[in-house]
């Protein structure tokens, strides 16, 4: 790690201006401080992907030398990257850590939840996560989100004030003012937390980059068996694709984002090394979630649908 | 893919602006954050890919921009924007985060939630219609929330033939106005947001214009100055103590440099217990540095083991701040409850949230004249107005005219939670003496 004097902007009037990622950076551990302050029992979204591994960075550093003083929670859909699960409970040991896994497939099983007809499961996340968060008493939830990801996340508040059915209400929304968060809530509600809120792709990319965070595999290019559905690169796999007519072949590519296997597409590239995925996302002409999420495509508010039945 | 559009060797220097616009309802504020983000190549080919299906859906000839800001249904539908939304765009030189508030008279709370966190405000006018109520309210919400720097950019220029007179004109009254109220920085642009005079690119259409594009002047400002120049402010978000084997002893004060310059081996004071001690190390998220300053986010260890916890305040000894019961401030307020004489409240300072009761609302603040409308009983929605509240604890609590940090407060509905005001301790504004009116019976001066 460079000192912190290295990142000092250079110009000879300000000196005492802080370069964007470290303004970035130093607003999210302020974040976690201030639920670790004010909260009981907060818990971070752990997906494995690469919002979610950042903000885990993002917690060590905010508490060291002392241990995060939260949990992790995985929903877990049951359609992941092998790669993913494995670096999720890597993390978890080497941090000594503890996981809660809120699973799908437990709920299909159980008869709670039913497979839908296109084999999405993203949607299916959102009972086991708010059943979750009621059942294990969570009072703050951190999510990765951020607002530059979907024009309904951009309206999203830092602290955003869920009720006791996870719902989220755009209309009813606190202010935020300066950066006093008010995270008061009746017993029952909780908050969802954004630490990443002023991110964007490019700055979680390069404050990656700037501080040599590992990332599962899947997101450098590599060789992988893929078919074409709605014009995105999907992998096969157990949750039913490809289906007939769907061919699968080889091809050269990785992921932007991390999800379920059956809607979250790869995009071609020949990006092995962090400098190359950063040159190639700061030259897409595609959002991130406009490159590879099928779910966001259901219909034009998907998003601001799925955050009010208490989705992340 | 395209090629890229910045060196990237720059991208990591750069710093980050955080500004808001505002503008009447029809004053083209859509459009100048859509030619902002458009030409700066900031809207991805499938967001407006996204914006031209709806807008031809709806069997609009062209894509409605706004609907890149409007991003709720309820927005959608009734074509307006009911709440602050947070854009995101980059060029090499800078990140900047705009907070892109509505214009409606009956969101001035969102006016003051996007200004609340800007380095600097953008203010709209038409050159049609020049310097009007709206405009002035504007300015005076900048004013008030002390928002460093105030961009007067003077829209339609292309409808009033691009004259310099005309904008000579507004941009004289305005900045009059806006020094009046202690605005620090202004600085007027004639542009064309439909046309993309100015914007971006520099007009052919106004040669008399020898100042920045809306871009440079926002890639050239500086930023946080303000912030480093006013005494160390250290609010304790959190106290650290692994007591493991490796660091049995440890005992650090997290949170983040309200303001101000800290050194290690600085003489310090605690607030409100009055304790004294010496900055033994600051680790900046990791590492042991000397020096650090606001808006870092660090550890402070001190020489003795005193306690302290979250809500004191860290600072030099030599200019401590002096605590208080009684605050005197402007309020916001930002809550469809009222807020009354008599109102037990909670106050949350910086890390410090206390009980609080509100004694006196001496006046109510209209914004169109600037006029001081006495004893109002109770402020509603959008009201500003003057407050005196008693609080349960000392505070340490600075001039907001100093420091938009320490200076600054919510006051909180102990009941249900809602934040009910925005407060801004000490006098209104910089510099412009308090005229009392009699109140009269208008009701339709609500803002």
């Amino acid at each position: 790690m460079t000192t912190t004097v290295a990142h000092v902007h250079a110009e000879a009037d300000a000196p005492y201006a802080l370069s964007h990622l470290d303004a970035l950076e130093s607003e999210a551990v302020h974040i976690f401080r201030e639920v670790a302050g004010e909260f009981e029992k907060p818990v971070i979204l752990f997906s494995g992907g690469k919002d979610s591994i950042v903000m885990l960075h993002l917690a060590l550093k905010a508490f060291a030398p002392a241990p995060v003083p939260f949990t992790l929670l995985h929903v877990d859909t049951g359609h992941n990257f092998p790669e993913v699960l494995e670096y999720r409970d890597r993390a978890v040991a080497e941090h000594g850590l503890r996981l809660h896994v809120a699973s799908v497939q437990d709920y299909i099983d159980a008869g709670k939840l039913r497979e839908r007809p296109d084999g999405t499961r993203n949607p299916l996340q959102t009972v086991p996560l708010t059943e979750a968060i009621q059942q294990l008493r969570f009072d703050a939830v951190f999510g990765g989100g951020r607002r530059d990801e979907e024009k309904a996340r951009a309206k999203e508040r830092v602290f955003s004030l869920r009720d006791e059915f996870s719902q989220w209400d755009p209309r009813r929304q606190r202010p935020e003012l300066w950066n006093l968060y008010n995270g008061r809530h009746a017993a029952g509600e909780h908050v969802r937390v954004f630490p990443l809120s002023n991110w964007t792709e490019l700055d979680v990319w390069q404050y990656i980059a700037r501080e040599g965070i590992e990332l599962p595999e899947i997101y450098f290019a590599h060789e992988r068996e893929v078919f074409q559905r709605h014009g995105m690169w999907l992998t096969a796999g157990e949750w039913g694709g490809p289906k007939e007519g769907e061919e699968t072949q080889t091809r050269l590519i990785r992921y932007r984002t991390v999800g379920d296997m059956s809607c979250t597409g790869a995009v071609d590239s020949d990006a092995t090394t962090l400098d190359a995925v950063i040159a190639e996302i700061a030259a897409s002409r595609l959002t991130e979630r406009g490159a590879t999420r099928a779910d966001d495509k259901m219909s034009e508010a998907a998003m601001e649908d799925r955050k009010r039945e208490g989705y992340f | 893919m395209t090629a890229t559009t910045e060196p990237l060797a720059d991208l990591s220097a750069t710093t980050l602006l955080r500004f808001a616009t505002a503008g009447s309802v029809d004053d083209g504020k859509s459009t100048l954050v859509g030619r902002l983000l458009h030409d700066s190549k900031s809207i991805l080919t499938d967001q407006l890919e996204a914006v031209e299906a709806v807008s031809a859906q709806r069997g609009q000839d062209t894509p409605d921009l706004a609907l890149l800001t409007d991003g709720l249904r309820a927005e959608r539908e009734q074509g307006i924007t009911i709440d602050v939304a947070y854009r995101y765009f980059a060029t090499a030189r800078r990140r900047f985060i705009l907070a892109d508030t509505p214009g409606h008279v009956q969101y001035t709370r969102n006016m003051v939630t996007g200004a609340s966190t800007a380095d600097l405000a953008v203010v709209l006018v038409d050159a049609r219609n020049g310097v009007i109520e709206q405009t002035r309210r504007h300015a005076a919400v900048a004013a008030l929330l002390r928002v460093p720097h105030v961009v007067l950019a003077v829209n339609k220029m292309d409808l009033v033939g691009y004259e310099e007179k005309v904008f000579a004109a507004i941009a004289e009254e305005f900045t009059a106005y806006a020094s009046d109220l202690g605005v620090p920085e202004i600085t007027a642009i004639p542009i064309s947001a439909l046309a993309g005079d100015n914007v971006v690119e520099p007009s052919a259409n106004m040669d008399w214009y020898g100042g920045p594009t809306v871009l440079e002047h926002l890639e050239t400002v500086p930023v946080s100055h303000d912030l480093t120049a006013c005494p160390a402010r250290f609010p304790v978000q959190y106290v650290i103590r692994p007591q493991s084997a490796e660091h049995p002893d440890y005992r650090g004060y997290a949170g983040q440099i309200a303001s101000g310059v800290l050194r290690v081996g600085e003489a310090v004071t605690v607030l409100p217990s009055g304790r004294t001690s010496t900055i033994a190390g600051i680790d900046a998220l990791g590492e042991s540095v000397d020096i650090a300053w606001a808006p870092q986010s660090v550890t402070l260890r001190l020489t003795d083991d005193i306690d302290i916890s979250r809500g004191d305040l860290i600072a030099p000894s030599a200019s401590a701040p002096a605590t208080t019961q009684d605050v005197e401030a402007t309020v916001c307020h930002v809550a469809d409850q009222p807020l009354s004489v008599g109102a037990r409240v909670l106050l949350k300072h910086t890390t410090r949230t206390v009980k609080a009761i509100v004694k006196e609302i001496p006046s109510r603040l209209t914004l169109d004249d600037l006029s001081q409308h006495p004893a109002p009983g109770q402020l509603v929605t959008n009201d500003i107005g003057r407050v005196v509240v008693r609080t349960a604890e000392p505070l340490a609590l600075d001039a907001y005219a100093d420091s938009r940090r320490t200076g600054s407060f919510l006051l909180i509905d102990p009941a249900d939670g809602t934040t009910l005001a925005a407060g801004m301790a000490g006098a209104a504004f910089a510099s412009r003496p308090e005229t009392v009116q009699a109140p009269h019976d208008d009701e339709g001066w609500d803002f």
